[in-house]
């Protein structure tokens, strides 16, 4: 006969409610820490719409990755698998054969194929017109990269204050990315320069694009006057169809060649643009910019989410980042308002000022909050069009300086 | 081969970088956007350049005197007055009833009683 007591006995040992009591000292209570901070990243996605298409995904990854005895996703195969003296160092093979179904999942991160495609996806949602229209809105593009570089500098200088609280140049180069307010980037640049930080670094860099309006208008009001936020900018000439065609094509071949590791994020990107713009591959366009980026975003999220695995995530270097991604974000919009600046006294008080803000990444939210600050000082004020140029912008500048950090540090952990 | 090794030797320092070079790589990588973008910027002006000449030689290839014309050109069709506005509302590719949308939208946000703005024409952006 049976023995009742033995199954049972055997459900509960291998049930994960035992490992969490059981083994509460030796991780358990990281567990069930990541478990609540889950929650807590389900709350804001959900209950404060913070970008809740990745945020729900993020958080429900990481609550499905701290289940104890779950084995969707596995660090230690990760760590093999990055590890130049394992015997499985680099190989797929072993992950299909002994991950989980999210370790399947992070397969397509880590080899940047769902940042790629997300980006196919943005290009292909993009309008470059505002930008060919009026040039000079690069400008703004590169100025609001102040952050990134910033916050690099400012990830390493914190080695000055105690090695613990400090990166290394690959980390630092990972963090000051945040300033870039481009998820899909941030994403690209940390799966190949820190891995390891990547849920801590993600979930940093989309709750502060969700802030954008909160975080950007005080800045933009201390550094512009409000005669400067007053000014009406006249609209721009219109851009020919044939135009918005040869430029991604352009695009594509110039950054390419000048920074040639961020050829794939580039070039994704504007190919998504050349499929809404030729007018001739409307499927394509219609595919890139619903069915397939809605996939790439669910399986994005949740891979991201399943990297939060409480021996990476509860750390001093998580709230280090934390703290690093909002000094970075602020930064940026800094940069790009004092490059407002420059260009409105440089044109005599042609440019509005508030439209440098925008050149942040964060399409098209950064552009909005310009928009919404110039109306608050001068109701028939409409810079939305100006904003998405020197946003759109942004979205080159931050894939530029992802291009520069990967030259300068994949080096050094390749 | 000379730079490969110099790339490894410079691997080993970027692990660990000093505050030194992490500024010196700021002030470069700063530096990189601002050329790249400026470059591209400077491309994107000369295309627009090139294509705003064309569109004018095309403007103005009409007027001069041509070869016999062998059959008549469509005339640009000028696009009918909106109903209800005497004629000064032009509507291109834009219903009346988006119109008057829109007209209404741009009243509320300005603040201003409609009959006091004097719209010219709505045209659909495509």
């Amino acid at each position: 006969m049976i023995n009742v007591g033995e199954v049972l006995l055997n459900l509960w040992n291998s049930s994960g409610f035992a490992y969490l009591f059981s083994g509460f000292a030796a991780g358990g209570w990281q567990n069930l820490a990541m478990i609540a901070i889950a929650c807590v990243l389900l709350y804001l996605g959900i209950g404060k719409k913070f970008e809740p298409l990745l945020m729900c995904g993020i958080a429900f990854g990481c609550l499905l990755t701290n289940l104890p005895g779950a084995g969707l996703y596995h660090d230690e195969l990760w760590q093999a698998f990055m590890n130049p003296d394992s015997p499985v160092y680099h190989s797929y093979g072993e992950i299909l054969k002994n991950g989980g179904l999210l370790d399947i999942f992070y397969i397509g991160v880590k080899t940047s194929l769902y940042p790629c495609l997300i980006f196919m996806g943005v290009g292909a949602m993009t309008d470059f017109g505002p930008l060919l229209s009026n040039p000079k809105s690069l400008l703004l593009g590169a100025a609001a990269q102040l952050g990134v570089f910033a916050a690099f500098f400012g990830a390493v200088a914190l080695n000055l204050i105690s090695p613990d609280l400090g990166f290394t140049g690959p980390e630092a180069a990972s963090i000051g990315i945040i300033g870039g307010a481009d998820g899909p980037t941030a994403i690209f640049l940390t799966t190949k320069l820190a891995p390891h930080l990547l849920g801590a670094i993600a979930v940093a860099a989309y709750s502060y694009m969700a802030l954008i309006p909160l975080i950007q208008p005080p800045i933009m009001n201390l550094l512009s006057t409000p005669e400067q936020r007053k000014i009406k900018m006249v609209q721009t000439r219109q851009v020919s169809k044939t135009e918005k065609i040869i430029f991604p094509i352009l695009v594509t071949a110039f950054v390419a060649l000048l920074l040639p590791d961020t050829a794939a994020l580039i070039g994704c990107l504007m190919f998504g643009n050349l499929a809404k713009e030729t007018g001739l591959t409307d499927r394509l366009s219609d595919t890139m910019q619903n069915a397939l980026m809605n996939i790439v975003t669910i399986l994005l999220s949740t891979a991201v989410g399943a990297t939060m695995v409480g021996t990476n995530f509860l750390t001093v270097q998580t709230l280090s980042i934390v703290v690093l991604g909002v000094i970075a974000f602020g930064l940026s919009t800094a940069g790009g308002m004092l490059g407002g600046v420059i260009m409105c006294k440089l044109t005599k008080g042609k440019v509005n000022p508030l439209i440098g803000s925008a050149g942040v990444s964060a399409v098209p939210m950064a552009a909005r909050v310009s928009n919404t600050v110039g109306q608050k000082n001068n109701p028939s004020n409409f810079l939305l069009m100006h904003a998405m140029g020197s946003n759109v912008a942004g979205v080159i500048g931050s894939a530029i300086a992802a291009g520069f950090l990967l030259s300068v540090f994949l080096p050094a952990v390749s | 081969m000379n730079f490969i090794t110099a790339a490894a030797e410079t691997a080993v320092d970027l692990e660990n970088i000093s505050i030194l070079n992490a500024s010196i790589v700021a002030v470069l990588g700063y530096a990189v956007v601002f050329v790249g973008l400026i470059v591209l910027m400077a491309v994107v002006i000369a295309l627009g350049k090139i294509f705003s000449a064309k569109k004018k030689t095309e403007e103005k290839a009409p007027a001069a005197p041509a070869a016999p014309v062998v059959a008549a050109p469509v005339a640009p069709v000028e696009a009918p007055a909106a109903p209800g506005t005497a004629g000064q509302l032009k509507l291109y590719d834009t219903p009346p009833k988006t119109a008057a949308m829109i007209m209404a939208i741009v009243a509320d946000k300005l603040g201003k009683p409609l009959n006091e703005l004097r719209f010219i024409s709505i045209k659909e952006v495509k």
